[in-house]
């Protein structure tokens, strides 16, 4: 054996890295079943629990439609998030046995590793988010097929914005219990606040700020405008197009930042 | 032969401490080298500035002329990196793995697949391909990681405590693999090892001590500089019995963990002298060749300390 690597030239690889990386987070999610029952099955429960509980409790104002039904976009929303939040933590996991070492010593582009496992994770929760729509019967909702489609074309910006969000965090953290931390002080209120399971309209006024700048609530408004068929979401009054404006910037953003850091903390390490 | 490794002046602090003190080492080209030191000896941390995982603070490192700082990925392409920590995927196959690895170094299609097959033939895991790795004894995994590495034909292979955690049949068998590996390419191979026996395989090795590289040679060339035999001593009150060896002009004896030993040019005579003087509270006396061991002790002056944790291997370190 000799030595062929000698005869390439000497740049990182991207495009063929990004790609086995990404299809490797696919491979061992459909190999740990836990892990699919926990992303579909947890926010199921919520809102078929909460949803079914409050069915009547609650008249939402500015709100048609059942609690049920309110909260099924936010469900989606829920499902985007959990997934997220699951394959990032692999991240850590992945540094601190040896194979993300193996990645690192390859001549792969930093920007690969990032897009990698953005993109696996995001096809895993929209993948999960899909399946969930097949309940959208059990709340009422019989959407046409150009809702559906525009609904998971949303589904995909929501989710590389907080797969981003959660591998920006998850690259900087040294224990996945760390990880659980950031996970409960920033990433479930930014769920909570996100018109998932109210609306903004009737939130008192501070909690209305912090949904107002919250990227997720543009995200959730943003499934509820595709998924319903609608220009505007009565329950934030944001218009469609802020929406999308909003959360493609958030996704743009969080993959940015992701790869500032991760090539940020190979400058420090050369320092 | 030309150097495959060339190492000049190199340093490298954790904060204030400094692990790495003024390295300067080559390896030849097509040979197999240990790295020799106890645990803090500053091996890893040498291994991981060779692996592009840290960069030194001061001096140079070159692997086939690429400068590991600057020309990193040439390097990368050049070097296979086995870890003491498992680097496969346990829920995927062994195939898979390698199919991955594969195309992390650019690699594809069917030359992908008939490097994938040279590889595990080459450790005789072919009939495993298709297993998942947790499946897999240790053994297997160890073989399975040098097979990972195998497929882009590295001219370089380091591998960091490549027997940790295997039983003695393993580490026999992963040592035969890693010779017919070297026989059958024009691969290096450079070992970190806190084993004497390990480095006893090698054609040349360094010991470190302290972030210090304290000597550079061939096994039987570090034996010889002690320019005898040693004579091994257990008994009771160690500590008393070398104070009274030293005493008496039979020393120095030296302690090691539950006997003394003490370097000789004349092993039969010293060892009636002892047993005549000290018979009674000697238990067993053994008279040996040098082993790196004692190369160690002579070197260093103490004894060659495995129990405790390495700090600066515990260091993280990303580029």
């Amino acid at each position: 054996m000799h030595a062929e690597g000698s005869d390439v030239i000497a740049t990182d690889l991207l495009w063929l890295p990004t790609w086995t990386l990404c299809k490797r987070e696919i491979t061992r999610f459909l190999r740990q079943r836990g892990r699919i029952v926990g992303a579909v099955g947890t926010p199921l429960i919520f809102w078929l629990m909460f949803g079914g509980g409050l069915y009547k409790s609650f008249q939402l104002d500015g709100v048609e439609g059942s609690y049920l039904e309110f909260t099924f976009p936010g469900a989606i929303a829920a499902i985007l998030l959990f997934t997220a939040i699951f394959s990032m933590i692999t991240v850590i996991d992945d540094r601190d046995n040896g194979f993300m070492q193996g990645v690192l010593v390859a001549p792969v582009s930093r920007a690969a590793i990032v897009l990698g496992k953005v993109m696996g994770a995001s096809a895993l929760a929209v993948g999960q988010a899909v399946v969930f729509l097949l309940f959208a019967p059990l709340a009422g909702l019989r959407p046409g097929v150009a809702d559906v489609v525009v609904t998971i074309g949303a589904m995909v910006v929501l989710a590389v914005g907080v797969c981003g969000l959660g591998f920006w965090i998850a690259w900087r953290m040294e224990t996945t219990q760390g990880f659980h931390a950031i996970m409960n002080l920033v990433l479930m209120p930014m769920l909570a606040l996100s018109g998932a399971f109210f609306p903004i309209t009737g939130a008192a006024r501070i909690v209305g700020w912090l949904m107002t700048i919250n990227p997720m609530t543009y995200g959730v408004a943003l499934l509820r405008c595709s998924f319903g068929g609608v220009a505007e979401d009565t329950a934030s009054r944001i218009h469609w197009t802020l929406a999308l404006g909003v959360s493609v910037g958030f996704a743009a953003l969080m993959v940015v930042l992701s790869l500032i850091t991760a090539r940020r903390e190979a400058r420090q390490a050369a320092v | 032969m030309s150097n495959i490794v060339a190492v000049n002046g190199l340093s490298f602090r954790y904060g204030d401490r400094l692990a790495l003190d003024d390295i300067s080492l080559s390896v030849t080209r097509g040979s197999m080298f240990a790295l020799l030191g106890p645990n803090g000896s500053g091996k890893t941390t040498f291994f991981r500035i060779l692996a592009t995982l840290l960069t030194p603070q001061d001096g140079t490192a070159t692997i086939d002329g690429f400068d590991v700082v600057k020309d990193c990925a040439a390097v990368r392409r050049r070097i296979g990196i086995v870890f003491q920590s498992p680097s496969l995927d346990i829920h995927l196959s062994v195939a898979e793995n390698l199919r991955h690895s594969g195309h992390l170094y650019g690699l594809r299609g069917g030359d992908l697949q008939q490097r994938i097959d040279a590889a595990l033939a080459a450790v005789t895991l072919a009939d495993r391909r298709g297993e998942r790795v947790k499946a897999l004894s240790g053994g297997m995994r160890r073989r399975a990681e040098i097979a990972r590495v195998l497929l882009h034909r590295p001219q370089l292979l380091i591998l960091d405590e490549p027997s940790t955690g295997l039983d003695p049949a393993a580490r026999a068998e992963l040592w035969r693999h890693l010779g017919r590996v070297q026989a059958e390419s024009d691969a290096t191979i450079l070992v970190t090892t806190h084993l004497m026996d390990e480095a006893e395989r090698c054609d040349r090795v360094a010991i470190f001590d302290r972030g210090k590289l304290v000597i550079t040679g061939t096994p039987d060339e570090l034996k010889s500089r002690i320019g005898g035999d040693c004579v091994t001593i257990r008994g009771g009150d160690l500590k008393q019995l070398a104070a009274d060896i030293d005493a008496a002009n039979f020393g120095p004896a030296r302690a090691l963990d539950k006997a003394l030993r003490i370097e000789t040019t004349s092993a039969t005579k010293l060892a009636a002298d002892l047993m005549q003087r000290f018979g009674e509270r000697i238990s067993e006396l053994t008279i040996g060749r040098p082993t790196l061991d004692d190369v160690f002790i002579h070197e260093t002056g103490h004894v060659f300390e495995t129990s405790s944790e390495s700090t600066s291997s515990k260091q993280k370190g990303r580029r």
